[in-house]
């Protein structure tokens, strides 16, 4: 362990003082959560109170006004854009973390790190501006209407491939020199080293990465909004409009009422549970696969 | 010690106000229920007066058209909100229109169609009409935008075409008015339908959009004003008989000049004057 005997007794009295306030403040920010979950689901109690939870689940469509609160076409549409997202991005994300780390010259590659680094920063509504200016009405051209959950898959991909990117060439760059430089001394090509070494020794990192990513499109809003066509259908088709459930309440928030406004809160308790379990994978991925 | 002291005072402070606060609030409280179209513009309205006024509060409720006439009537309130005309059975009570609401339908301006009729518009919107060549345009495929659920723009297109919003079958949902105008100039076979103000505004910038006329008359903000375009409808304060004292200082505000630019924030028409 790490521990080593305090070596003054003043640095022993800072740390009997951080100990606690660190935990207390850590113990705040998991209350937090625990406090959003709770809000979320006071504000959908009017909703879930009304019978048999079943019947979010059951109804065909989403008219609120008309009692209908059909919640489960949004949630295989949040789920579809998402999946489709990482799958495109994935072997990019990690295509260009292993072009960054072994290929490119490291000139380049320190260039290349900083336009991954502001593409990661760019806020998501300039993405969906775009899309909505620009993507969609190119999509509309060959496959009319445009704004679809194709759209949303490449608007969402271009929004995580930075993330992916990096947190693989992180995790890339962690797996210590000497396997590589040993994996070189045993005669492999760059390509077995990197196929047969490196990525196996960064494979959590590279995971949670892809996960983290996941996340974050499952939990976009703006940008999916703008792009997605926001009709309530399950999707059947790339080119079909669809919408996420972060676009279902950002939509109809503002004119919401009554229970309308606890279905649109039972969207979110959905999407958070969502993210949740998304979370919790990501963390048992990353502790059961740590290297060394 | 210290605190302990610092919070009795608190404490005393408060009952205070709250019995001052008891004993004026017929005086000094206005309350107002009603349309949800009207609410936030009425709120607007209602916080510039309760800065010109200090020491007045203007209380906004929302709970439909119908609430505000109910409450009205039942002297729950000393004004109910309602976006709509008042109907012959309601003439025990006053209307002040405030603003008007219209919405108009928009096509990309490289639409050769020119003009849709009422039913057009409803088969549309429905998907029985799936292609611009049946109503005298290119064939191309039409793509149909729709508003999200409790707009009010929403509410007045359905109630005047007499849909369900269950019934139409969109290709595009939208919220704002620029998402829709956006939505519309970058798609050639696309129709929507959004509040005039913006409209206008936009495709005099040139965007690549145009505004249909209806029923012959055409969708400029100053039809609206005049009540002439079909798809519009006042937006009115209502009283129980003529208002006095506080309602009545309130609504003569809310119907002057100085708070035309609340009323077009919120992309209504304010009235002529």
């Amino acid at each position: 362990m790490i521990w080593s005997k305090p070596s003054s007794s003043s640095r022993w009295h800072a740390d009997r003082w951080l100990e606690p306030s660190l935990g207390l403040l850590a113990m705040g920010a998991a209350l937090i959560l625990l406090l959003v979950l709770a809000f979320l689901l006071h504000e959908a109690w009017p909703l879930l109170s009304e019978g048999d939870l079943l019947h979010l689940f059951t109804d065909g469509g989403w008219y609120p006004l008309e009692g209908h609160f059909g919640l489960l076409p949004m949630l295989w549409a949040t789920l579809a854009a998402a999946l489709g997202a990482v799958l495109l991005a994935g072997p990019l994300g990690l295509a260009s973390a292993i072009f960054q780390q072994f290929y490119a010259p490291s000139a380049l590659a320190r260039l290349y790190r900083t336009v991954l680094a502001l593409l990661a920063g760019i806020p998501s509504v300039v993405y969906g501006l775009w899309g909505l200016t620009v993507l969609v009405p190119l999509i509309a051209r060959w496959q009319p209407p445009g704004a679809s959950l194709f759209a949303a898959i490449l608007i969402l991909a271009l929004m995580i491939l930075p993330t992916i990117a990096l947190t693989s060439a992180s995790a890339l760059a962690a797996v210590p020199k000497a396997w590589l430089q040993g994996a070189a001394a045993l005669g492999l090509t760059r390509k077995g080293v990197i196929m047969g070494v490196a990525i196996p020794a960064a494979r959590s990192g590279i995971l949670g990465g892809i996960l983290l990513a996941s996340a974050r499109a499952l939990g976009e809003t703006m940008a999916v909004l703008m792009v997605a066509g926001n009709v309530v259908q399950n999707p059947t088709g790339l080119f079909e409009p669809v919408r996420v459930l972060t676009a279902n309440i950002a939509l109809e928030m503002a004119y919401a009422t009554g229970t309308h406004r606890a279905g649109l809160f039972a969207s979110g308790l959905l999407l958070t549970l969502l993210v949740l379990a998304l979370a919790w994978m990501a963390a048992r991925i990353t502790r059961s696969a740590h290297p060394v | 010690m210290k605190a302990s002291r610092w919070f009795e005072q608190l404490a005393a402070v408060t009952i205070l106000a709250g019995v001052a606060g008891v004993a004026s609030a017929s005086n000094d409280r206005l309350v107002l229920t009603g349309s949800s179209t009207v609410a936030p513009l009425v709120s607007e309205i209602g916080k510039r007066f309760e800065k010109q006024n200090p020491g007045i509060r203007v209380d906004v409720q929302t709970g439909g058209s119908s609430r505000g006439v109910a409450d009205t009537r039942s002297g729950l309130v000393n004004i109910g909100m309602v976006s709509r005309a008042l109907n012959s059975g309601e003439h025990d009570l006053v209307a002040h229109a405030i603003a008007m609401d219209g919405v108009g339908i928009i096509l990309h301006r490289s639409n050769p169609v020119q003009t849709l009729t009422d039913e057009q518009v409803k088969a549309i919107y429905r998907g029985q009409i799936t292609h611009w060549s049946e109503v005298g345009g290119k064939d191309v495929r039409i793509t149909v935008v729709n508003k999200a659920e409790g707009r009010s723009t929403l509410e007045l297109f359905l109630h005047h075409f007499a849909l369900k919003n269950s019934e139409i079958k969109a290709q595009v949902v939208i919220g704002e008015n620029q998402q829709g105008i956006k939505t519309v100039a970058g798609n050639p076979g696309a129709v929507g339908y959004v509040s005039i103000g913006t409209a206008e505004y936009e495709a005099a910038r040139g965007t690549p959009i145009k505004l249909l006329p209806m029923a012959g008359v055409a969708a400029t903000v100053d039809n609206i004003r005049d009540g002439r375009f079909p798809l519009s409808r006042p937006l009115n304060l209502v009283t129980k008989g003529a208002p006095t004292g506080l309602a009545k200082r309130f609504i003569e505000f809310a119907r002057s000049g100085a708070v035309n630019d609340l009323v077009e924030a919120q992309f209504f028409v304010p009235l002529a004057r």
